[in-house]
């Protein structure tokens, strides 16, 4: 397509300003965990790593950073399960009700999460479940299965179905097919599912809000409870910017298996 | 062998398959032979492939039955049967190497590593790609996946090799090779081919028999020269290549006797319209085909020929022109 110089600026200008307020204020956070100073007054007082050698004796954040770190890898391992297995049943077989469950297996990534919160906090609260790291993890797990589902489920509905005949016309057995041919074929996808269930959770707050009890902090809340808090306020960037080190590789990471060669 | 025929590899008993209200098989009777290669040929939605995929078990019959060797293998699982599939998008597993394509069959039924690469080489080289092995598929041409999906089935070393439109997408040069190098595959292992195609050239130049369909039956089997030279029903006839159909009161003017008769183009003669033989007519249309060309004739009082000549002969005809157009008494087919 051919578009006018003028346009063709309008819209480079436009791309660079979305992109512009997208990222600046990432390169700020990580800018201003280095300020020597306590406040986060632009431009920065002065160059100091202090923050950054002296997070790790901040008590509440190493525990928030643990907890978040618990919860994500406990609530993606249920995730990758329940959404693998539930998008081999909805991809190979008819049943009755499949759209139903197809439905209602996706729904908890488009209801508020303030819907989903205050819904099992009631839950939990009525059935006598403590509010800990394992209603946080069931929390999560609702919305991250989800995105693993939908990766797997994606991948399934690209491999050739032949491609399993083919299998099983050779003299492969059920199980061999799934080993040799189609495991391999969606491992990527699942890998890539998992990193994002992973990212999901580990920056959720309004679920892990209700979920919580007194006796656990994400390290969302962590970040959420000391931004009015001038003394820890210099280590809420330096955490902030290690989460983003952190993620920003995974989402490239995930991105790349969702995309993956199989398709010729 | 001699006194009982020739041994049945395939036995299809009354075979039937509906999807739903559609049937898309209907009650198909057939034996195929060992050693033979057998066409089933029909237009799409005939029920050819309906009826390859039973044959495989891909598909499981909703009546009738399959025997393999004698063996009735109706619910018996595609994955114990003695056959295998050339794939009309060959179906090659796309993460792994040729060579690992050409071994699954053997690795899965647990041959020894060393025994299965030396076979899965001695296929590659049969089909001249010995060279290719560690490439992936989607490094190959058209052409050469074709032939990866061949080896894949044959090292195998199936009783019947079923074969579902191997060379739909590949461009005609190529598949006119193909054609010759299946048929010399097939003689040479001595195997069954049972081959799908709505191409009835590549039917015909390449089949011991034929099994014409439609709509979900067969309506002719037999060898290609029987298909094409005495159809049994207007079906064939017309399917089978390009042909004249006469009934009622034009075959009564143009044959003589009432009934369905074909007459194949190439025994139609155009002559000039001072001849003393055959029908006048007049010269509708003119379709050049290389080799030959047809020309559309409009006989008096009413009726179409198409007659096919070779495009070297000097009587070249034009539009409009008065001509004569003649056969051997003979050369009209009764269809009964």
């Amino acid at each position: 397509m051919q578009l006018s110089k003028g346009s063709r600026v309008a819209l480079r200008a436009t791309t660079y300003l979305t992109l512009g307020v997208l990222y600046t204020p990432l390169v700020l956070v990580f800018v201003l965990s280095f300020n020597s100073e306590r406040s986060l007054a632009w431009p920065p007082a002065g160059f100091s790593t202090r923050w950054w050698s002296t997070f790790l004796d901040v008590e509440s954040a190493r525990e928030a950073l643990l907890s978040s770190a618990r919860i994500a890898l406990i609530a993606m391992t249920i995730a990758v399960v329940l959404g693998t297995l539930l998008s081999f049943a909805l991809h190979s077989f008819t049943f009755f009700g499949k759209n139903v469950v197809s439905f209602l297996a996706v729904l908890p990534i488009a209801l508020p999460g303030i819907v989903t919160g205050v819904a099992l906090r009631n839950t939990f609260v009525r059935f006598g479940v403590d509010l800990g790291l394992l209603s946080v993890v069931v929390g999560h797990a609702t919305f991250c299965i989800v995105v693993a589902h939908n990766n797997v489920i994606a991948r399934l509905r690209r491999i050739a179905p032949n491609l399993r005949e083919a299998s099983a016309d050779l003299g492969a057995s059920e199980w061999q097919t799934l080993r040799y041919v189609t495991w391999p074929l969606i491992r990527s996808a699942v890998i890539a599912g998992g990193i994002l269930a992973f990212a999901l959770s580990f920056d959720e707050v309004v679920v892990t809000t209700f979920t919580a009890g007194a006796g656990i902090q994400t390290l969302p809340q962590w970040i959420l409870n000391n931004f009015s808090r001038p003394n820890v306020l210099p280590y809420v960037t330096v955490v902030a910017t290690i989460v983003l080190v952190i993620s920003l590789p995974l989402a490239w990471l995930a991105q790349r298996l969702s995309d993956s060669h199989l398709d010729d | 062998m001699s006194e009982h025929g020739p041994t049945i590899a395939v036995a299809l008993r009354d075979l039937g398959k509906r999807f739903g209200d559609v049937v898309a098989v209907d009650s198909v009777t057939l034996d195929i032979y060992e050693g033979e290669f057998l066409t089933l040929l029909g237009p799409s939605g005939s029920g050819k492939t309906t009826v390859l995929r039973m044959i495989a078990g891909f598909e499981r019959p909703s009546s009738g039955s399959v025997e393999l060797n004698g063996e009735d293998v109706t619910n018996i699982p595609a994955s114990r049967r003695n056959v295998n599939t050339v794939f009309q998008d060959y179906a090659l597993f796309p993460h792994m190497s040729v060579l690992d394509n050409v071994e699954y069959g053997l690795k899965v039924k647990k041959v020894p590593a060393d025994e299965r690469k030396r076979r899965a080489m001695e296929a590659l080289e049969s089909v001249r790609l010995g060279a290719l092995g560690g490439r992936l598929p989607s490094q190959l041409s058209g052409g050469q996946r074709q032939r990866v999906a061949l080896a894949r089935a044959l090292v195998n070393r199936p009783k019947v090799l079923l074969l579902d439109e191997p060379l739909g997408a590949l461009d005609l040069k190529l598949r006119e090779e193909m054609q010759l190098e299946l048929k010399s595959i097939q003689k040479e292992l001595g195997l069954t081919f049972i081959y799908v195609t709505h191409d009835q050239g590549e039917a015909l130049s390449m089949s011991d028999r034929i099994a014409v369909f439609n709509a979900g039956r067969i309506e002719q089997v037999g060898s290609p020269r029987e298909i094409y030279e005495h159809p049994t029903s207007t079906f064939v006839a017309g399917f089978v290549g390009v042909t004249n159909l006469f009934s009622g009161d034009l075959a009564a003017r143009l044959v003589g006797r009432p009934g369905t008769f074909t007459l194949r183009p190439e025994h139609v003669e155009v002559l000039a319209s001072s001849d003393t033989r055959g029908h006048d007519a007049t010269v509708s249309g003119v379709q050049y085909l290389g080799p030959v060309s047809h020309v559309f004739c409009e006989v008096d009082g009413g009726g179409k020929v198409i007659a096919s000549s070779a495009s070297t002969s000097s009587t070249a005809v034009s539009i409009g022109q008065r001509v004569k157009i003649a056969w051997p008494a003979d050369a009209a087919v009764e269809i009964t």
